[in-house]
């Protein structure tokens, strides 16, 4: 009877599990970190890394030193020793577990209770998701835009919600999601840590549009924020009162969430240069933008949609907002040369 | 006609016709109160609703209980079919429950090639970034179809194995309830057949979760998906029932519950499951319904409802129902592994109250499906704690199995292969599930393809493999013949190569920002290549399943002859004639010792026959009864 040496499997399980640790603590297989509430999720990430990685040694070790060490022989037709169980054994494979869990989810608790503490001097970004994109508001400049701005280092606090059904509100880089419900406003918290462009990436199933529901983030130092903040809200010189009145509409119905005003790329072709250009669409012929184009591109989108671009604008503008509210929209896009 | 004395064809039949009058019904009712008649989402709730009635009026459900209603006889449920060919017992309404068994097991493979092939489709569309040949919705309906046709068939597949096993381990003559049986089997193809039918309705777009207020707006393909599964879900909680009174009330004489094969432990932790939970599912899915129909606004925050309400009620079933799909496959692993290691179980007791514990404990972690909801942190709190302590009746599981084939004498015919794969699969399962877990490491994979490739390998790994390795283990019972063992062997490293590059492909993406749900990927993420991977790898799995039912079916008809007991099993199953016919147990056996006593001199689990007196000689031999 082969009674099995329990040091090969022992040694085994510490030659597979610490590499395996290792690897995980340090392998750049999440992207680059850029938010310093994610830190702490990322700790927390490697940490369960490292223990799993542990245990996986601990059972591939033993499972593979049994699949090689205790082989039927074709000709041994009898049966192998009656072990029936070892409670000691049990108890301890009950325990240890226990401790180990309990101890992960108290640093689990403490980091979780850390990362949604308010911070002092918080930016406050409104998010808003509707199908199928995002507006962000910043109360504090009186700025709605379809781009999210934020200065490095800053603490933010978004207060998130939706207008119509559940959608998430989910930067990979800075980790933490948070989901944007109708009916209410969750918070969420981080500070960027690192310059960059990122997007906002809906994280929730919300509908056909769902895989193209992104919002480009720049993270910019506190100089760049405050010229994009004057740039904002800098007065518009010459902007008719229809433009004007077309210009609020656009932040209000979440427009620029799909539709940049400064030739960004978007969900939806940017309205900088619009109108009087010549457009190609998507089944071949090409139009000029003019009035009568653009009143039929908010009222039916599917209608003409333009080449490289999906059909997931909402049909419903043409209900929504009065004739002279679209003509007003439309006077707001002619101002965007 | 011959055909049209078919149970099922006749169910269709009548059933079209239910549906037809239901829609009418819909239109007079409307008219009644005044609306125009013809309103798509009324026509199709009461058409499901009575398509569904008529489909198994039609079948022949409800004959014997019509006879009793009217105060007639409606006599014991026949165990032999109709003279003539046996085929057609298969597709009619039949009480027997190694019919039932098939039934079940079959319809569960087809409907498993069906969302298989489901997913085939979308994975070429995910081979590369953006949008080759599909519109996103499209996509999207495939994707919860695949999710939710799944679902069903893995509750069918653990129907059918619990149907065929359940009685013969435990020396029953058949299950509690046989008409009742038969129904549970019955309902769940109208079920499926309105998840099938809602491609030709619109589609939905909510995924198999079927958030509200998403899920309470759209196409009325989406009607049907909720009217399909909660149509599904009476087929679970019938069936529950009768397992449960079938295993604590039908036991052979000497039976104890610790004396109880493993398997059925698992398939009774399973049914409370089912018995108790199921109805929240249904629900959740009838108040969308309603919603949807009559404008009651649940969860519609507009009118006072809550979207948040749904994810509570719907979760409170889907989380158990996980350990409904895990527990009884672990059962099989439990009851496979001493077989082929020719050691007693390690640990029996601790093993057969794990599945209790797992069946319990899975009622208190639901909302870790939440945790980016913005639930209050001290919820989050305690259902953080909770869901890791799952982790520990699953460790009980897996170190028993460890210590189980310690020092055993192990060989490797294609079930216990599938076994070694079950564990595997699910040990990489286990293992992923405690990053979600924790609150802040979840709120960053939530909804990312790492959720995918974890439930992937908890379903693979607790449902998959091990209902595999059940089909080949029980294979000489059910058809008295082999299956081929080199095919099963190629089965197995093709499944299993494919599945785990295909997992790891899904790790992979889903840690580098790839989300869940969607039809078209930012290609900046630069995981293309990944995908591409991860497609071939879904064809591979896809290859080797073709040769599983290549095996199944031409083993069946020209597989050698097997002996009466192959695997040298002390189960009671195996100590009657394979096929079994009629009445496996014309009296109940007396069982005298413990099931797993490998190794153990002298040792005797059964005896057949009333007091019996024969014993269950070595080399298991066939035995009159």
């Amino acid at each position: 009877m082969k009674r099995g040496n329990i040091l090969i499997p022992t040694v085994l399980t510490f030659v597979i599990g610490v590499p395996l640790a290792w690897f995980f603590w340090r392998a750049p297989i999440v992207p680059a970190l850029a938010s310093a509430q994610g830190g702490k999720a990322d700790f927390l990430l490697r940490l369960v890394f490292a223990i799993a990685s542990l245990v996986f040694g601990l059972v591939a070790a033993f499972l593979g030193y049994s699949l090689v060490a205790f082989r039927r022989n074709p000709n041994d037709t009898e049966d192998g020793p009656p072990i029936h169980g070892h409670t000691t054994l049990e108890i301890v494979w009950t325990v240890v577990p226990l401790i180990v869990i309990l101890s992960v989810g108290a640093l689990g608790t403490k980091v979780m209770y850390d990362v949604a503490r308010a911070q002092p001097n918080e930016l406050t970004v409104k998010v808003v998701g509707f199908q199928w994109a995002w507006t962000f508001e910043y109360p504090a400049y009186g700025i709605v835009t379809g781009e999210l701005v934020l200065p490095v280092e800053q603490p933010i606090a978004f207060e998130v919600t939706s207008t119509d059904v559940v959608h998430s509100f989910w930067v990979p880089e800075f980790r933490m999601k948070i989901d944007a419900i109708p009916g209410r406003v969750n918070v969420i918290r981080h500070t960027p840590v690192r310059e960059g462009e990122f997007k906002v990436r809906c994280a929730e199933m919300c509908g056909t549009g769902h895989a193209a529901m992104l919002a480009p983030v720049r993270v910019v130092s506190g100089t760049e924020f405050l010229q994009w903040v004057n740039e904002q809200t800098g007065a518009v010189v010459g902007l008719s009162e229809a433009a004007q009145r077309g210009k609020d509409l656009a932040s209000q119905y979440g427009c620029i969430g799909c539709h940049s005003v400064d030739g960004a790329p978007g969900v939806g072709p940017t309205w900088k240069g619009l109108y009087g250009s010549t457009r190609e669409l998507a089944d071949g012929t090409t139009v000029t933008a003019d009035d009568e184009y653009l009143y039929k591109a908010i009222v039916d989108p599917g209608s003409q949609i333009v080449a490289g671009f999906q059909n997931i604008m909402p049909a419903t503008f043409g209900e929504q907002l009065t004739d002279e509210q679209i003509r007003d929209i439309i006077e707001y896009i002619k101002t965007l040369k | 006609m011959r055909l049209l004395s078919l149970g099922v064809i006749k169910g269709y039949i009548v059933g079209i016709v239910g549906a037809v009058l239901g829609g009418l019904l819909a239109g007079a009712i409307r008219m009644a109160l005044g609306r125009p008649p013809w309103e798509a989402e009324s026509i199709a709730f009461l058409a499901s609703l009575m398509g569904t009635v008529g489909f198994l009026t039609g079948v022949g459900a409800f004959r014997d209980w019509w006879q009793w209603l009217r105060g007639a006889e409606a006599g014991d449920p026949p165990h032999e079919g109709p003279e003539g060919p046996q085929w057609v017992r298969y597709f009619n309404f039949d009480p027997d429950h190694k019919v039932i068994g098939i039934q079940y097991t079959v319809t569960a493979l087809v409907l498993f090639v069906t969302a298989g092939t489901f997913a085939l489709i979308f994975r070429l569309e995910l081979a590369r970034s953006g949008l080759q040949f599909m519109d996103p919705d499209t996509f999207n309906t495939l994707m919860g179809l695949h999710g939710m046709i799944m679902i069903g068939a893995i509750l069918l597949g653990i129907g059918g194995m619990a149907n065929y096993l359940v009685p013969l381990m435990i020396g029953a003559p058949d299950m509690a309830f046989p008409r009742l049986n038969a129904l549970s089997f019955w309902v769940s193809i109208p079920g499926a057949t309105l998840l099938l039918l809602t491609l030709a309705f619109g589609g939905f777009d909510t995924g198999w979760t079927g958030y509200p207020p998403l899920g309470a707006i759209g196409p009325v393909g989406k009607q049907l998906f909720y009217m399909g599964v909660f149509i599904l879900g009476f087929s679970s909680i019938l069936g529950s029932i009768n397992f449960i009174t079938t295993i604590l009330k039908m036991r052979a004489p000497g039976m104890t519950m610790f004396r109880l094969p493993i398997f059925v432990w698992g398939v009774f932790a399973a049914a409370w499951i089912q018995l108790t939970g199921t109805q929240f599912i249904a629900m959740s899915f009838f108040m969308v319904v309603l919603q949807r129909v009559f404008g009651l606004a649940f969860f519609d925050p507009a009118k006072g409802g809550d979207a948040v309400l749904y994810q509570h009620i719907f979760w409170f079933y889907s989380h158990p129902a996980v350990y409904i799909f895990v527990l009884p496959g672990l059962g099989v692993i439990s009851e496979l592994l001493p077989v082929f290691s020719r050691k007693p179980l390690f640990g029996y007791r601790w093993v057969a109250l794990s599945s209790m514990g797992i069946a319990t404990m899975g009622f208190l972690v639901w909302a870790h499906h939440m945790f980016t909801v913005g639930l209050d942190l001290e919820l989050s709190t305690f259902f953080m704690f909770s869901t890791m302590l799952v982790a520990v009746p699953t460790g009980v599981k897996f170190f028993s199995w460890l210590a189980t084939m310690w020092s055993g004498k192990l060989s490797f015919e294609t079930p216990m292969l599938f076994v070694l794969g079950a564990f595997v699969t699910f040990l990489l399962g286990g293992l992923t599930g405690p990053f979600l877990a924790v609150v802040p490491v979840d709120q960053f994979l939530h909804d990312s393809y790492y959720v995918v490739g974890h439930f992937h390998n908890t379903m693979f790994g607790g449902f998959v493999y091990p209902f595999m390795a059940a089909i080949y283990y029980w294979f000489p019972k059910v058809t008295g013949r082999k299956y081929n063992e080199r095919l099963g062997k190629l089965h197995f490293w093709l499944m299993t190569a494919g599945f785990i590059v295909l997992t790891l492909s899904m790790f992979r993406t889903g840690f580098l920002g790839m989300r869940r749900r969607i039809a078209d990927y930012d290609p900046a993420l630069g995981f293309d290549t990944t995908h591409l991977i991860g497609t071939i790898a879904a064809y591979l799995i896809a290859t080797s399943v073709l040769i599983f039912i290549y095996n199944l079916v031409h083993s069946a008809r020209a597989g050698e002859v097997a002996p009466a007991n192959p695997w040298r099993s002390r189960s009671l199953e195996w100590m009657v004639p394979s096929p079994v016919r009629g009445v496996a147990f014309p009296t109940p056996p007396v069982i005298v010792g413990n099931p797993y006593d490998y190794g153990v001199p002298g040792s005797v689990f059964a005896r057949l026959g009333a007091g019996g007196g024969s014993d269950v000689p070595e080399d298991g031999q066939e035995q009159e009864g």
